[in-house]
C-alpha cells in the first residue's frame, strides 16, 4: 500500500500539477480580482477591497446591453434548437434508408471552425454595396423587403445571431437525442401498441417520458452554453462587437481584460464572477423544476 | 373466442444469407378452439414466437389469414385487435406505476367503450385481485420481484377483457421454484377468466403440464397438435417422440423382418401387421422391464437410485444417443458388476419410425 | 388501405422536413467551395449571386497563400494541435489509470475534487491565465498558446472509466506474470481502449483546430496565429474585406483537414461525442 501510495502520486504528478496552475489558483485569484478595486495593471496595484468593480460593471452601458443580448440569445436558441432537434431525431428514427447519410451531413456544423463558417453566413446574410447577398434574394423572390442582416436593423442582427447559434449547437442535440430515442426498448412501442396506444399517445405517454431525462440535460447544457456565447458572434460580426451593438456577457469580459493599457483584469474577473452566479442560479432553478417533470426510471 | 389460422405463412430475407428467404411459419392451418388454454411447443427458431406476433398484429403475414372468431382480423393493426399480449421481459413502462401500468390499455378505449375515471380504477383494481397483485399498486417495476412483474404484465393484458390472451415464454425468466407455482397460477387465471390463451414455451414439461392442447413446431411447420397425453402417447414422428418426455426418449436402429421387430441380431418384438423395412425404433425409458431372460440385451453401465424409481443406464450397438435410459420400479435388484442386464418390452411404450420419413409406422 | 396511404404520406413529409434541415446544413458549405472558385471580378460583377461558376478558377487559393500568411497560420495550428494532443496524453493516462488501478490513500477524495474542477467555467480562469502567461512572457510563444490548454479532467474521467472497466483478474494475471505497473499501462490496458484513445485524441483535436479565443488573446504577432484567429485578421486587417472569394478559399482550406478526418472517423467521432454526452 505505501508503495503504491507514492507511484499513485508521482503518476497524477503532471495533472495536478497542470490543473493547480491553470485551473485551481485562477478560480481563487479571480475572486480575489474582483474585489480589489481600481486595479492598475501596470503598476499592479490596487486602492481597496470592495464591491466597486462589481458596481461599475453592473452600470456600464456596454455591459448591459450585453446582458440583453445574450439573455435574448439563450431565451430564443435553446427552446428552439431543442424542439427542432427533437422533431429532427423523431424523424430520423422513424425512418430507415437514408438515415445514416442524413446524421452524417446533420454532424457536419460540430467539426467546423465556428469562425470559419461564420464568415461563410456572414456574407450569404450581408447586403453590401455591390449585391443584396443571397439571403435577401430569396426574401425579395418571396415578395419581401431586402434587409442587411450584418449591418442593419437590431433585430436582424439578432435574428441572424439566433439563426447561426441554432445551426451550430443542432449537431450535438441531434445526435445525443438519436441515441436516447434508439435506446429506448423496442418492446414497449409493442406493447404500447397491443394497448391499443395511438401513435399520438405513444409518443407522449412512453417516447417522451423515456427520454425525459436526455431532454432535460440539452435543456441545462444547452442553458450553459448559450450563456457562454461569444465566438459565434465574432464570427458573424467581427471582433468589435460592441461597435456593431451585439456584445454578449463573456464578449465584455474579453473586452475587459484585453483593453488598453494592459487591460481591467478586475471589471473582467467581476464580470466574469456575475456571468458565473447568473447560470448557477439558472442551472439550479431549472435543476428543481426538473425533480417535478423530469421521470426519473 | 375461437381463432383460426388459416394458411398462415410468413416469410423473411435472412438476416445471414444475402437473398435467401427463411419461412418462419409454412402454411399453418389449425382452429384453436374458445376457451382453452393452448401450447405452443417446439425448440428455438422453430416459428413459434412468429405465429404469436402474427396472431397479436406485431407481423404481418406473407400469405393467409387470421380470424378471431367469424372476423377476419389479417388487415386489423395490433391497436385494433383487442389482443392481449405478455412479453418474455414484461415490457412494464418503467416510468408509471403498477396502477398506471394497468389502466393504460384502458385509457386507449376508443368511442362507446371509453371508460369514466371511476369504473377504470375499478377494473384495474379487480384484475390485479385476480392475480394478486393488488397491494402493490403504488409501486414502480424496477421495485417488483420477476414473479410478480410478470403478475403486473398479466394483469395489464388482461385488463381489457382480450380475446385472446398470448404470453411470449412466460416461464424462461423465472427461477425453478417460482416456475410450478406460476405454472398453476397461469392455469388458475385461464380457467376464471375462460380468454383463450396461447402460450410459447421450448419446455416441453411446462407445455404438458398446463395446457388443453399442445401445438408442436419445427422450423415452421407443425408436427402435432393434440391433447398433451396424446402427443406423448402416440407421437405421429420421430421429432415429436423426442421431444417431448424426460428423460428423453431412446432411438434405436432397428429392422422389421417377417413380422418381427429385430435390433441387432436380436427379436425384441411381435409385429404382425408392419410390413418389411428398416425403422428407428423409440422406446420411452418407462417401457423397459428388466427380465432375467428378456429378448433385449443391453451392455450394463450403473445403475442411478432415485428413490421411488431406479434408472438404468446401459449401452446398446444399435443405440442412437450416448447411453439407454430406463426406468423401472425399486423393486428390481442388480447385482454389483453386473455386465449385461435383459428387458422385455412394453409394446405400447415402442414407436417405429420409418428411417427415411422418421413418420410413424 | 386508407392507413396505408396516410402512412406513406406522413413519410414523405418526414423526408421532406429532414431534406429542408439537410439543405440548410450543407448550403453554407456548397457555398463557400462555390466562391472560392469564382473569379474576383466575375464574383464582384454578380448583382444577384448566381449559383454555378462559369469560368472556375484556382486563383483565389493562390491569392490565400500568398497574400496572407495562410500556410504559416496552418504550420502553427498544426503544432499547437499535435503538441497539446501529445502532451494532454501524456498527462492523462497516468491520471486515469492511477485513479483507476492503483490503491492509494485519498484516492476518492481526489477524484471527487477532480469532478468538482468540471464545474468551473473556462471564463473564469482564463482571466487569470492570462496574467500568468503575460507575467512569464510567454506571449507570442508556442508554449504560451499549448500550456493552459492541455488539461481537461473531463477525458480523465472518460478514460478512467473506461480503464475500470478491464476486469481486476487481467491485472492480477498480468503481475503474476511480472509484469510492472507502467508495462501493464502500456501493453495491456491502453491497446484494450483503443477505441476510446482514439476517440478522445480525435474530440481534442477538433477542440484544438477550431481554437480562437485563448489564442486571440495572448498573440497579436501573426507569425504565431492559428487559423481561427487568422482567419480574424484577414476578415478585418487583410483582404477579407475586398477580396471575398479569396477569403472562402482560406475559408475552404481551413475546414478541409476537419471535415476529412470526420469522414474517416465518422463513426468513431459520434459514439465519442454521444458517449461523452450522455455521460454527463
Amino acid at each position: 500500500m505505501k508503495k503504491n501510495n507514492l507511484k499513485a502520486w508521482l503518476y497524477l504528478l503532471p495533472a495536478i500539477l497542470f490543473l493547480g496552475v491553470f485551473m485551481v489558483y485562477p478560480l481563487i485569484d479571480v475572486c480575489v480580482y474582483s474585489v480589489e478595486e481600481n486595479y492598475n495593471f501596470a503598476s499592479q496595484s490596487f486602492t481597496g477591497v470592495g464591491l466597486g468593480n462589481f458596481r461599475f460593471v453592473l452600470s456600464d452601458p456596454y455591459f448591459v446591453q450585453a446582458l440583453k443580448n445574450t439573455f435574448i440569445i439563450v431565451a430564443i436558441t435553446v427552446p428552439l434548437s431543442t424542439g427542432l432537434a427533437l422533431l429532427i431525431s423523431l424523424g430520423l428514427s422513424s425512418i430507415k434508408p437514408l438515415r445514416n447519410a442524413f446524421q452524417t451531413i446533420y454532424f457536419l456544423p460540430y467539426v467546423t471552425n465556428t469562425l470559419a463558417v461564420g464568415l461563410v453566413f456572414m456574407i450569404l446574410f450581408k447586403k453590401t454595396a455591390y449585391t443584396d447577398g443571397m439571403v435577401n434574394l430569396l426574401i425579395t423572390k418571396l415578395g419581401g423587403q431586402s434587409v442587411d442582416f450584418i449591418e442593419g436593423p437590431y433585430w436582424a442582427k439578432m435574428f441572424v445571431m439566433c439563426f447561426y447559434t441554432i445551426w451550430i449547437v443542432m449537431p450535438f442535440k441531434i445526435l445525443i437525442l438519436t441515441s436516447a430515442l434508439a435506446s429506448v426498448n423496442q418492446d414497449y412501442y409493442k406493447a404500447a401498441k397491443v394497448d391499443g396506444a395511438t401513435n399520438g399517445r405513444i409518443f407522449r405517454k412512453i417516447t417522451l417520458p423515456m427520454i425525459s431525462p436526455t431532454v432535460f440535460y440539452l435543456i441545462i447544457t444547452g442553458f450553459i452554453g448559450a450563456f457562454k456565447a461569444y465566438s459565434d458572434e465574432v464570427a458573424l460580426f467581427g471582433t468589435n462587437l460592441n461597435a456593431a451593438g451585439m456584445n454578449t456577457i463573456v464578449g465584455y469580459v474579453y473586452d475587459m481584460l484585453y483593453g488598453d493599457s494592459g487591460g481591467y483584469p478586475s471589471y473582467a474577473a467581476a464580470a466574469a464572477l456575475i456571468l458565473f452566479a447568473i447560470v448557477f442560479t439558472i442551472t439550479y432553478i431549472n435543476l428543481t423544476f426538473s425533480k417535478n417533470k423530469v421521470q426519473y426510471m | 373466442m375461437k381463432v383460426v389460422l388459416e394458411n398462415l405463412t410468413k416469410q423473411f430475407l435472412s438476416r445471414h444469407k444475402k437473398g435467401e428467404i427463411v419461412t418462419a411459419v409454412n402454411h399453418f392451418n389449425f382452429e384453436i378452439p374458445d376457451g382453452q388454454l393452448i401450447g405452443l411447443l417446439g425448440p428455438s427458431g422453430c416459428g413459434k414466437s412468429t405465429t404469436l406476433n402474427l396472431i397479436s398484429g406485431l407481423e404481418t403475414p406473407t400469405e393467409g389469414k387470421i380470424f378471431f372468431g367469424d372476423e377476419d382480423v389479417t388487415e386489423l393493426p395490433p391497436e385494433e385487435r383487442g389482443v392481449g399480449l405478455v412479453f418474455q421481459n414484461y415490457a412494464l413502462y418503467p416510468h408509471m406505476t403498477v396502477e398506471e401500468n394497468i389502466i393504460f390499455p384502458l385509457q386507449n378505449l376508443k368511442g362507446d367503450k371509453k371508460m369514466s375515471k371511476e369504473a377504470m380504477h375499478q377494473k384495474a383494481l379487480e384484475t390485479a385481485k385476480l392475480v394478486q397483485i393488488d397491494s402493490l399498486m403504488e409501486r414502480k417495476p424496477k421495485e417488483l420481484s420477476g414473479g410478480q412483474q410478470q403478475r403486473v404484465a398479466i394483469a395489464r393484458a388482461l385488463v381489457k377483457i382480450p380475446r385472446v390472451l398470448l404470453l411470449d415464454e412466460p416461464l424462461s425468466n423465472l427461477d425453478a421454484r417460482l416456475r410450478l407455482q406460476t405454472r398453476e397460477e397461469l392455469r388458475r387465471i385461464q380457467r376464471e377468466t375462460g380468454v383463450t390463451t396461447i402460450f410459447v414455451t421450448h419446455d416441453q414439461e411446462e407445455a404438458m403440464s398446463i395446457s388443453d392442447l399442445i401445438i408442436v413446431m419445427k422450423e415452421g411447420v407443425v408436427h402435432q397438435i393434440g391433447k398433451p397425453q396424446e402427443v406423448y402417447d402416440e407421437p405421429t414422428n420421430l421429432f415429436v417422440a423426442q421431444f417431448l418426455g424426460t428423460p428423453q426418449i431412446n432411438v434405436f436402429s432397428g429392422e422389421i423382418r417377417d413380422g418381427k421387430l429385430y435390433i441387432g441380431s436380436e427379436a425384441v418384438l411381435d409385429v404382425p401387421d408392419k410390413a418389411d423395412r428398416e425403422v428407428w425404433v423409440g422406446i420411452r425409458p418407462e417401457g423397459f422391464i428388466p427380465e432375467e431372460d428378456g429378448p433385449f440385451t443391453c451392455q450394463m453401465d450403473r445403475v442411478e437410485v432415485m428413490g421411488r424409481d431406479v434408472s438404468v443406464v446401459s449401452t446398446h450397438p444399435q443405440m442412437t444417443g450416448r447411453c439407454v435410459r430406463s426406468i423401472v420400479s425399486s423393486e428390481n435388484r442388480f447385482a454389483p458388476g453386473q455386465k449385461t442386464v435383459r428387458f422385455r418390452l412394453k409394446p405400447h411404450k415402442v414407436f417405429l419410425f420409418d428411417r427415411e420419413s422418421e413418420e410413424r409406422v | 388501405m386508407i392507413e396505408k396511404k396516410s402512412a406513406s404520406l406522413s413519410r414523405v413529409l418526414i423526408y421532406v422536413f429532414l431534406t429542408i434541415w439537410a439543405v440548410i446544413v450543407l448550403f453554407p458549405f456548397y457555398w463557400m467551395v462555390l466562391t472560392s472558385l469564382k473569379s474576383f471580378a466575375s464574383y464582384n460583377s454578380e448583382y444577384i449571386p448566381r449559383f454555378i461558376v462559369t469560368e472556375p478558377t484556382l486563383q483565389n487559393y493562390a491569392d490565400a497563400f500568398t497574400t496572407v500568411p495562410l500556410g504559416r497560420y496552418f504550420l502553427n495550428t498544426l503544432i499547437f494541435t499535435v503538441a497539446t494532443t501529445g502532451l494532454m496524453m501524456l498527462v492523462i493516462v497516468p491520471a486515469a489509470f492511477a485513479f483507476a488501478r492503483l490503491e492509494f490513500k485519498g484516492r476518492n477524495l481526489v477524484f471527487a475534487l477532480f469532478l468538482s474542477l468540471m464545474m468551473i467555467p473556462t471564463e473564469l480562469v482564463i482571466i487569470t491565465n492570462y496574467v500568468t502567461i503575460v507575467n512569464w512572457n510567454l506571449r507570442n510563444t508556442y508554449l504560451g498558446l499549448i500550456l493552459p490548454s492541455v488539461t481537461s479532467v473531463f477525458y480523465i474521467y472518460l478514460l478512467k472509466e473506461n480503464f475500470e472497466a478491464i476486469p481486476d483478474e487481467l491485472y492480477q494475471a498480468a503481475k503474476v506474470d511480472g509484469t510492472s505497473d507502467l508495462k501493464y499501462l502500456v501493453k495491456v490496458m491502453i491497446p484494450i481502449c483503443q477505441p476510446t484513445v482514439v476517440t478522445i485524441i480525435i474530440l481534442k483535436v477538433i477542440e484544438c483546430w477550431n481554437s480562437y479565443v485563448w489564442p486571440r488573446l495572448i498573440t497579436y504577432d501573426p507569425d504565431y496565429y492559428l487559423v481561427s484567429n487568422g482567419i480574424q485578421e484577414i476578415r478585418e486587417n487583410g483582404f477579407g474585406r475586398e477580396n471575398t472569394p479569396a477569403m472562402m478559399a482560406a475559408v475552404v482550406v481551413i475546414s478541409v483537414p476537419l471535415i476529412v478526418l470526420f469522414l474517416i472517423f465518422r463513426k468513431r467521432i459520434m459514439a465519442g461525442v454521444s458517449r461523452g454526452g450522455t455521460k454527463g
